[in-house]
């Protein structure tokens, strides 16, 4: 239910968002370009428009083939299954989301005086543009997936139109907005976007119907094994074995890969704030900016402890181990991120030396406080993580608690840092973490003790939801 | 070696299971048969507390299993897939386990080495996730995962679900060896009575949760067994 009413929200949310473009735009070229015509430069733009919607299906779009592997042995033509799947794709939310935006413009145009005869052809051609997309989506795909590094194509193909363009060797931007103008002037232009559309169809039709048996594209695909050396974490003792486990978690399934590169997120999470003076000034923003960057990897692969062993929990606890080492090792891992990301976050020090005093407080405040009670929030974790589903737009094992758990980690901080700074100065509020985060440190085992208490007393709760399906 | 005494497990008034009294003794081939249902593994899950008993306990080799972890480093089990980890190598699976178990590389090597008639030449250095494996096959890598570190009781599901006739016929003789020659308690269920009785010393009937025959294997048994479930199968075709 969570996952759906999230998905819900973001879905409104770029309605809105598109609805207020598609009404607001007119008013915006008038005011930025007074003196040329709106509709002119709209088209001009469209072609932007065009690679980042290309560019945005190709990582979230995919064609619905697995839900017709029923069909296939069914007395229905192979034919009819492949259009039935392509005229789906139809449907997607990404060809539905563009309409909210162009409608409305075209309507706004119409108001402003523009002959509807024309719009309403432009209209026609837009929504045709959009659909092109969509299949010319799908045969980018088809061609990625035989490839080693799978997004090649769509680089290649988004950077050389773009570079086309930028260098001037072929305006694409005046061509596209010149053609949108020219089959808005003589409607029956709009013949030739519709061939193209066509052609796209045809081409993803005789791919798909070639594709379309059960050993071949329908069959999940056997990866081959990568096998790094991790000696190292034998330092670590007895922990090591469940520090090898974990790391190969990570690495090897696809919704904990995606979390790897979260660590480059968590890094850069401070340049959307420090370049602009206004936000440097603001010195408690920098306690959050530091805990919300050292702490990137911790909270997210922190909030989904132990949901990340859901598929094989029933093994560990019926198997010879001590509890608090499987903690442990979760607990190494994190702190070694946190030092990472503050290593890695020091060069902000050139937007003053007191975000990097900031930082460092929050990393100290991040492994003695946040790593314990991210930990402990995790014995509350009750949903099933299936760790072979994609990455993007995926809430499985989204709860409560991870709603929840962020007050203790963020704001507390955020707000305890904010208010001593005011009241007392900089150097006690930067004191005030540190010595939280030492306290946490100090403490370490008997926090440890009491987490791994936690979590043996919802032992039985745990087993019995990580084994239902959701 | 295995003591059962008043357990019970109820789901919201529903009793699935309920055994006064069993008792296992050390080195005996168990087998545990029963339909859909009667409550063989809700049994194995007790001994494995994985869920909590509603009544009574069970104590292996005097340890109480739902108050202590002491049965742990001597118990070991083969339930079902989420008994393996898919994103692993076999190999990787099996040192792991290793690891947990106080075994190093080398001891894994060699007990695996000695099950290359087992795997067929599916497991071992195929380079391929469990994940990814059939069915039989991570089968075969979850039962002998189950063997390692010396354990003294072992616990398998359906063994021979998913494999095919010569693996099953080869299962059959490692059951039989770990009793008869290392003196391990091997618990087994399955829906196959042929297999059974050819595996297992002592048979155990569950139905609805209760204990209904307790048999000493003999060349008899597998007729009295067929005999006892197809009366169920002529009451049932009468209520309908």
């Amino acid at each position: 239910m969570a996952i759906n009413i999230l998905m819900v929200f973001f879905a409104l949310y770029f309605i809105v968002m598109f609805l207020g473009l598609g009404f607001g735009l007119l008013l915006i070229l008038k005011k930025t370009f007074p003196d040329q015509d709106p509709f002119v430069i709209a088209n001009g733009y469209v072609f932007f428009w065009i690679i980042g919607d290309l560019m945005m299906r190709f990582f979230l779009q995919k064609l619905p083939v697995m839900s017709v592997k029923p069909l296939l042995t069914l007395p229905i033509k192979r034919s009819t299954v492949v259009n039935y799947v392509l005229g789906k794709s139809v449907a997607s939310f990404f060809n539905l989301l563009p309409l909210f935006a162009i409608i409305p413009f075209s309507i706004m145009l119409i108001m402003d005086g523009y002959a509807t005869s024309m719009i309403v052809t432009w209209l026609f051609a837009m929504i045709i543009l959009v659909l092109i997309s969509n299949f010319l989506n799908f045969i980018i795909e088809a061609f990625s997936s035989e490839k080693e590094l799978s997004f090649l194509p769509i680089i290649t193909v988004v950077g050389v139109l773009f570079g086309l363009n930028y260098f001037g060797i072929l305006p694409m931007t005046s061509l596209i907005g010149d053609a949108l103008l020219g089959i808005a002037n003589n409607p029956i232009l709009i013949l030739i976007p519709l061939a193209i559309l066509a052609a796209c169809y045809a081409y993803n039709f005789k791919i798909l119907k070639s594709k379309l048996f059960l050993d071949s594209s329908l069959k999940s695909k056997v990866e081959e094994v990568n096998a790094a050396d991790l000696s190292w974490t034998e330092r670590f003792g007895d922990v090591a074995p469940f520090m090898k486990l974990d790391l190969k978690l990570i690495w090897r399934n696809k919704r904990t890969k995606s979390m790897a590169f979260l660590l480059l997120i968590g890094v850069l999470y401070g340049l959307f704030f420090y370049p602009q003076p206004m936000y440097r000034e603001m010195t408690f923003m920098s306690a959050f900016i530091g805990i919300f960057s050292t702490g990137f990897f911790l909270i997210n692969f922190g909030q989904f402890i132990p949901a990340w062993d859901s598929g094989y929990y029933k093994l560990l606890m019926s198997q010879n181990i001590k509890y608090e080492q499987y903690l442990r090792s979760k607990f190494i891992l994190m702190v070694i991120s946190v030092v990472l990301l503050f290593v890695l976050g020091i060069p902000y020090v050139y937007f003053g030396y007191k975000i990097l005093i900031a930082h460092f407080a929050a990393a100290i405040y991040n492994i003695g406080v946040n790593t314990h009670v991210i930990l402990w929030g995790g014995s509350f974790n009750r949903k099933k993580i299936e760790l072979d589903k994609k990455a993007a737009f995926n809430y499985q094992g989204t709860g409560a608690v991870q709603w929840l758990i962020g007050i203790p980690l963020m704001l507390v901080p955020m707000a305890m840092f904010g208010l001593v700074n005011w009241l007392v100065g900089f150097a006690a509020a930067v004191a005030l973490l540190i010595v939280l985060g030492l306290v946490g440190i100090v403490f370490h085992k008997k926090l440890m003790k009491a987490i791994t208490h936690k979590y043996l007393d919802s032992k039985y709760k745990m087993i019995n939801a990580f084994s239902q399906d959701n | 070696m295995i003591h059962t005494k008043d357990l019970s497990k109820t789901y919201n008034g529903t009793t699935v299971l309920n055994i006064e009294e069993l008792t296992i003794p050390k080195g005996q081939s168990f087998g545990l048969v029963g339909n859909n249902g009667a409550g063989k593994t809700t049994y194995f899950s007790l001994l494995l507390d994985l869920i909590k008993p509603t009544t009574g306990n069970i104590t292996s080799n005097d340890v109480v299993v739902d108050q202590s972890e002491d049965w742990k480093p001597f118990t070991s089990s083969f339930i079902d897939e989420s008994f393996l980890i898919g994103y692993l190598t076999p190999e990787e699976y099996f040192y792991f386990i290793g690891e947990l178990r106080g075994q190093n590389k080398a001891d894994v090597d060699s007990l695996t080495s000695k099950f290359e008639d087992f795997f067929n030449g599916e497991i071992i250095g195929k380079k391929k996730y469990l994940r990814d494996l059939s069915k039989g096959n991570q089968k075969k890598a979850g039962i002998v995962a189950a063997l390692i570190g010396n354990p003294e009781v072992i616990i398998l599901d359906e063994p021979f679900a998913n494999l095919d006739p010569t693996t099953q016929i080869r299962l059959k003789q490692i059951i039989k060896d770990l009793a008869e020659k290392q003196g391990v308690t091997v618990l087994v269920s399955s829906h196959d009575l042929m297999h059974v009785t050819d595996v297992c010393e002592r048979i155990v009937v569950l139905e609805k949760g209760n204990v209904v025959k307790d048999l000493e294997t003999n060349p008899a048994t597998l007729k009295e067994l067929e005999a006892h479930f197809a009366n169920g199968a002529v009451v049932s075709q009468e209520e309908e």
